[in-house]
Parts: structure tokens; C-alpha cells; sequence
């Protein structure tokens, strides 16, 4: 596990080949974490899996993020791993949520709930843009592809390059981002067959 | 009649007599007059497998491409039994979220609680008893037992060996009077607390436990003769399966089926968790990581938790099994009568429960599928902001289609049961 000065140091090294990719590390009860601008992640993961030394070669997990109601709002987690001195490493993107920004610009507009998906759950081109944004890491890690589907999926997180950017868990008709901090637990009605008497149709 | 109307009428043909895709290109042809074209891909089939299938071990659904009987491609589709426990979580206080992490792999609840509560202990920097730890593996190992039972009964019955899917039952059985002996449930025991574990074990249970080592180590040799030397069961698996050690490690695939492959990677080992340092045991690899090995290395592994038992009996600290730091534990029952302080302890950790400074933190714990990771975002209340699962099963799901891939449909059977995905994992 790199320490809080082997942290400094990672940073100081990617900043000089990337400028402002790192923006500040933590060490905080023994977990390292490098928080990163989430435009340069690919460059950040790059460096951490390929520099004699780092060699970052193992992604255990992905994890989504919503620290509602801090900002900015969304983070995508990469917990790294090398397997030859067992050091994890996590890394941090940080995600602002454009339909928050959207609904405080001054156009006036309604901002619509930023949950509309085609019915094949591929966000169609007015959603998208709501959407907070970051490159897949797919093409380097193969094991981020279901990981990045489940935060898609849940957090509405979009993933720019993956190949197969549907959702994983919830239904594919599915309208909503359920492991969003303000998407209520039970919101919705539980539908049975049933009630097909009292309330035909039900199942559209 | 048009040229799909005459073949369709040819299809039976094709059947009964050895009719073969060119015979009846130039029948069709002849018979209408118009150009046909039968490229290779209208030999292609896609099939759909599951999800309500015996053979895919849960609510699983396969999209599988078939040129004739061989696989092309496959799709996973999952997600049917999802039923947001990650969410749920984050309704619930600290110490109640354990009876919902347990939930998600049903085959290893004692791997996910430990996951969680090393998570939380973590996060509130406590130190659990040695006797705690020494409970935890006793009952860690046990589970990867009953697991990996379950999955050779399982597996076994899939491959036609119906008999050993009895005797694995019986011996599982075994394993559950012994979680019901010390925890009272049979499954989803919710043991393990934060701070150590919910009870002491009962009198008694140390003879039941070495009686059980005595059983399985027979029982262990008993499956291996009944299925080592059957040679249907070495036909099927020896040779099928194979991806190499480097694509299961981009793929992110832990545990049996990345050991199998000869890589020696066990985070009881690498990550040092409870009191596993002190403990001897060996890491059972194979050496082409087809079938047969995934077969091997786990009934090894079951014959390694046996002397990690045995080890845990005989070196079984003495002292408490719970932290006594009342922030955090329920004070004992007895002390409820006469102190006041307990009383409000008590009060307080079952209504509101304890607080945990923000903070973030992932534990890794080698579950008898891999590495399951929990990762807990604390927010200052009592409750989590975000418990996150890395779940074996799931992500070691994405390596099915490198083993399936290029093989007849027959042995995708063999492929997923020797995969061993557990589907309330990957839904959860």
C-alpha cells in the first residue's frame, strides 16, 4: 500500500507527463486513493498499469458512486490492485451531474428527469447529454465491461467507447437510475397479476 | 408457392433422407427458377438457454450462437433475480445491514458477512478478539465446505452422476447441524457481528466438528473414487474449457478457476486477513486450467479448509468472543438488570444505532468463489451511504464465453458448472 508521501509522489509523476490529471490523494484508514480529473482517467490508468515500478495490473472492482448532496456529485472508483507486493490502490473520478447544472442554467427550460432511455436502454441523444460522461476503460481492463454496465445501470453513469453500453440488472425498459441517493426506496407500486381484475392492463 | 414455401415443405426432407444444404439449393432453384442464396450463416442458430433451466444453476438466461453444435457466440443475461439489496442497505443501520448482505451469495453468507463486517471494523478502527478470529475462519472454512458441496452435488448431477450429488447432500447436511448448533440457523446465520462474533460456541461442538473432519475426509476420498476413474466424467471435463492464466487475469477472474489455471492467488494468503498467517495451509493450483482442474483444485481446497478446522479447534484462544467496547456491541443480556449505562447502551444501539465518521473503505475476503469485496462509503450517520459488493460470481461470469466459445452446446453445461456462478450474487 502506497503511503501518504509514496502518494505525493505517483502524483508529482503523472502530473509531469499529464498535467493536472491528479488533483489531490488521500490516505485515510490505510486505503490509498488518487483523485483524478475524470477527462484523463484513461492517461491516469494507463501509467498506473504500464510504468516499470507501478505496474497496476489487476482492476478488482469498479464502484459507483453518489455523494449527494456534496459536489461534485458522482465518482467512479477503480480499485487497482498489484499482485506482486499486494498494494490496492484506488482511483477517483469525480463526476459533476450536468442535469444539476442544466436545471440551474438560466435558458429557463424545465430540466426533464435525467432518466430517459430508449426502450433498447441505450440513451437516446437529449438524455445522454444530462448524463455525467467518462471514457470506458474496457479497452484496458476487460474486466471493467460488467462493472461499467452495473454503474450505467444504476447510477446513469455514461461510459464513452464501451461496447456494449446496455443495462445489466434492472429491466432494459427501465426509466431511472435506482442507486442514485435521491431515487426513494419503494417508489414505485408492486404490481400483481392479481389485480388484473381491478386494473386491466397493468402490465403495460 | 414461393421458394421459402418449397423449402419449408423440404425441411422434412432434409430429415428423412440425406438431403444436404447444396442437394436442395438446386432443387429449389430448379423447381422455381430464381436465384437462392443459402450462405454459411443460415446454418447459424441462436438459441436461447434459460434462465428457467436445471442445468444453469439459477435464474441464469444464455443467448447462444450454434453453428450446428458447436458455439459461436454467447450472450449472459442476468439480472432476474435482482432484487436491490445494495439500496436497502443504505435504509438500514450499521448492524442491521447484516442479514441483507448475507443474502447475496446464498452459498456463502460467512464470507459476506465477513467482507462487511471487516469493512465496518475498518472503518470504525476496532480490533476484534483473537478468539473472535479464530470463530470467524472456523466458520469461514466450514462455509467453503458447504459451498463447494453443494456445487459438486450440483455440478455431478450435470454430468449424469446422480450418486454423488446424494452423498454430497448428506455431508452438507452435516455442515448445516453444525452451523445450527452454534449460530441456531442452518443458513443465513447472521453469526458474525461487528466486533467479533453473536455467541461462544455451545459444549459439545468441538467433538461434532472433528467427528465431521473424520466424516469428510472419507466422505472427500469416497467422491473422488466415484469419480476419478468414471470415464465419462474425465471425457467430459479433461481438455474443455481452457483459457489461459492472462485473459483470466484481464477479466478479472479470482479464485478456484484463476487457481486452476496455475496461478496460486488465495487473499487468505496475499491479504492476510483475520488470523490466517498463523495458520498452515497449502494453495492447491492446477496445471492447464481445463475442467478437470477446476475439479481438482477445488475438492484440494476442501481437504485444505479441513486442516485449517482442525488447526482452528486446536489453537482456539481462550477470552471473549466480542469487542467490549459498548459504542459499538450490544452489552451481555445479564448486565441489562443491573447497570444503568448498559441499559442506555443498549437503548441507543437498538434504536438509533452507532455513528461512523465519513470515510471509505474496501475489504477483500476470499469467498470459495473468489474475491468478494465490500465497499462501504460512510457519511457520518448511522447508516451506510453506499455498500457496494464485488461480487465473484459476477465478475468471473465475463469468462464464460472465452471457455465456451469453440466447443460443442454439451460441454457449455460442463463450462458453466464447473464456472460455479452463484445468481443471487450477480443479481443481488
Amino acid at each position: 500500500m502506497p503511503d501518504a508521501p509514496g502518494l505525493e509522489l505517483i502524483l508529482a509523476e503523472i502530473n509531469r507527463s499529464q498535467p493536472g490529471a491528479v488533483i489531490d490523494t488521500s490516505f485515510d484508514r490505510e486505503q490509498a486513493a488518487l483523485i483524478v480529473d475524470a477527462t484523463q482517467i484513461i492517461g491516469v490508468l494507463t501509467w498506473l498499469k504500464e510504468t516499470p515500478g507501478q505496474e497496476y495490473t489487476f482492476l478488482a472492482s469498479v464502484h459507483g458512486v453518489d455523494y449527494l448532496p456534496n459536489l461534485p456529485r458522482f465518482a467512479v472508483h477503480y480499485e487497482l490492485l498489484n499482485r506482486e507486493r499486494y498494494e490496492r490502490l484506488r482511483v477517483k473520478a469525480l463526476l459533476n451531474d450536468p442535469a444539476a447544472e442544466h436545471e440551474a442554467g438560466a435558458d429557463g427550460t424545465p430540466a426533464g428527469t435525467p432518466g430517459g432511455s430508449r426502450p433498447d436502454g441505450v440513451p437516446s441523444g437529449t438524455a445522454t447529454q444530462l448524463l455525467p460522461h467518462i471514457d470506458s476503460c474496457v479497452g484496458l481492463f476487460p474486466t471493467a465491461n460488467f462493472q461499467e454496465r452495473e454503474i450505467y445501470d444504476f447510477f446513469g453513469v455514461v461510459f464513452d467507447g464501451h461496447p456494449d453500453l446496455r443495462r445489466i440488472l434492472m429491466p432494459d425498459d427501465y426509466v431511472g437510475w435506482p442507486q442514485r441517493r435521491d431515487f426513494p426506496v419503494g417508489g414505485e407500486p408492486v404490481i400483481f397479476t392479481k389485480d388484473e381484475v381491478t386494473n386491466p392492463g397493468w402490465w403495460q | 408457392m414461393g421458394g421459402a414455401g418449397s423449402a419449408g415443405s423440404l425441411e422434412g426432407r432434409l430429415r428423412d433422407e440425406e438431403v444436404t444444404i447444396g442437394d436442395l439449393k438446386t432443387e429449389i432453384e430448379d423447381r422455381t427458377g430464381a436465384t437462392v442464396e443459402l450462405a454459411p450463416e443460415q446454418e447459424m442458430m441462436t438459441i436461447n438457454m434459460g434462465p428457467h433451466h436445471p442445468a444453469t444453476h439459477g435464474v441464469l438466461r444464455l443467448i447462444v450462437d450454434l453453428e450446428g453444435e458447436v458455439v459461436r457466440d454467447l450472450k449472459p443475461i442476468v439480472g432476474y433475480v435482482h432484487t436491490g439489496i445494495e439500496k436497502s442497505c443504505e435504509t438500514m443501520n450499521y448492524w442491521k445491514v447484516i442479514p441483507f448482505v448475507e443474502r447475496m451469495d446464498y452459498l456463502a453468507y460467512f464470507s459476506n458477512m465477513e467482507a462487511y463486517c471487516g469493512a465496518v471494523e475498518k472503518l470504525i478502527d476496532m480490533e476484534i478478539p483473537r478468539r473472535a478470529k479464530y470463530l470467524r475462519m472456523l466458520h469461514l472454512e466450514l462455509n467453503r465446505l458447504h459451498s463447494h458441496l453443494v456445487w459438486l452435488g450440483t455440478s455431478a448431477l450435470d454430468l449424469g452422476a446422480m450418486g454423488v450429488y446424494f452423498y454430497c447432500f448428506r455431508d452438507r447436511d452435516k455442515v448445516l447441524d453444525i452451523f445450527e448448533m452454534s449460530t441456531g440457523q442452518r443458513m443465513h446465520t447472521r453469526y458474525f457481528q461487528i466486533g467479533g462474533v453473536a455467541e461462544d460456541i455451545p459444549s459439545g461442538f468441538e467433538k461434532k466438528v472433528r467427528e465431521l473432519i473424520v466424516t469428510l475426509n472419507t466422505g472427500i476420498a469416497q467422491y473422488e473414487s466415484l469419480l476419478d476413474r468414471n470415464e465419462i466424467f474425465l471425457h467430459r471435463t479433461k481438455g474443455i474449457g481452457i483459457v489461459s492464466r492472462e485473459r483470466l487475469l484481464e477479466l478479472g477472474v479470482t479464485g478456484p478457476l484463476l487457481r486452476a489455471s496455475g496461478d496460486a492467488w488465495d487473499l487468505r494468503k496475499e491479504g492476510g486477513y483475520l488470523a490466517y498467517p498463523e495458520i498452515e495451509f497449502d494453495v492447491p493450483v492446477g496445471t492447464v486450467g481445463d475442467g478437470y482442474d477446476r475439479y481438482r483444485v477445488r475438492l484440494t481446497e476442501m481437504r485444505e479448509s479441513l486442516r485449517i478446522i482442525e488447526q482452528c479447534l486446536d489453537g482456539l484462544p481462550e477470552g471473549p468472543w466480542i469487542s467490549d467496547d459498548r459504542k459499538y456491541v450490544l452489552p451481555p443480556r445479564a448486565e441489562l438488570s443491573t447497570s444503568m449505562e448498559s441499559l442506555i447502551h443498549h437503548f441507543k444501539l437498538v434504536t438509533e444505532g452507532f455513528r461512523v465518521a465519513p470515510g471509505e473503505v474496501y475489504n477483500p475476503v476470499e469467498s470459495p468463489r473468489g474475491e468478494v469485496g465490500c465497499f462501504i462509503l460512510a457519511d457520518g450517520s448511522s447508516k451506510p451511504a453506499r455498500v457496494h459488493y464485488r461480487e465473484p460470481s459476477f465478475v468471473n461470469l465475463q469468462a464464460l464465453r472465452d471457455m465456451a466459445v469453440g466447443e460443442y452446446v454439451a460441454d457449455l453445461i460442463q463450462t458453466l458448472a464447473m464456472l460455479d456462478p452463484i445468481l443471487g450474487g450477480i443479481d443481488r
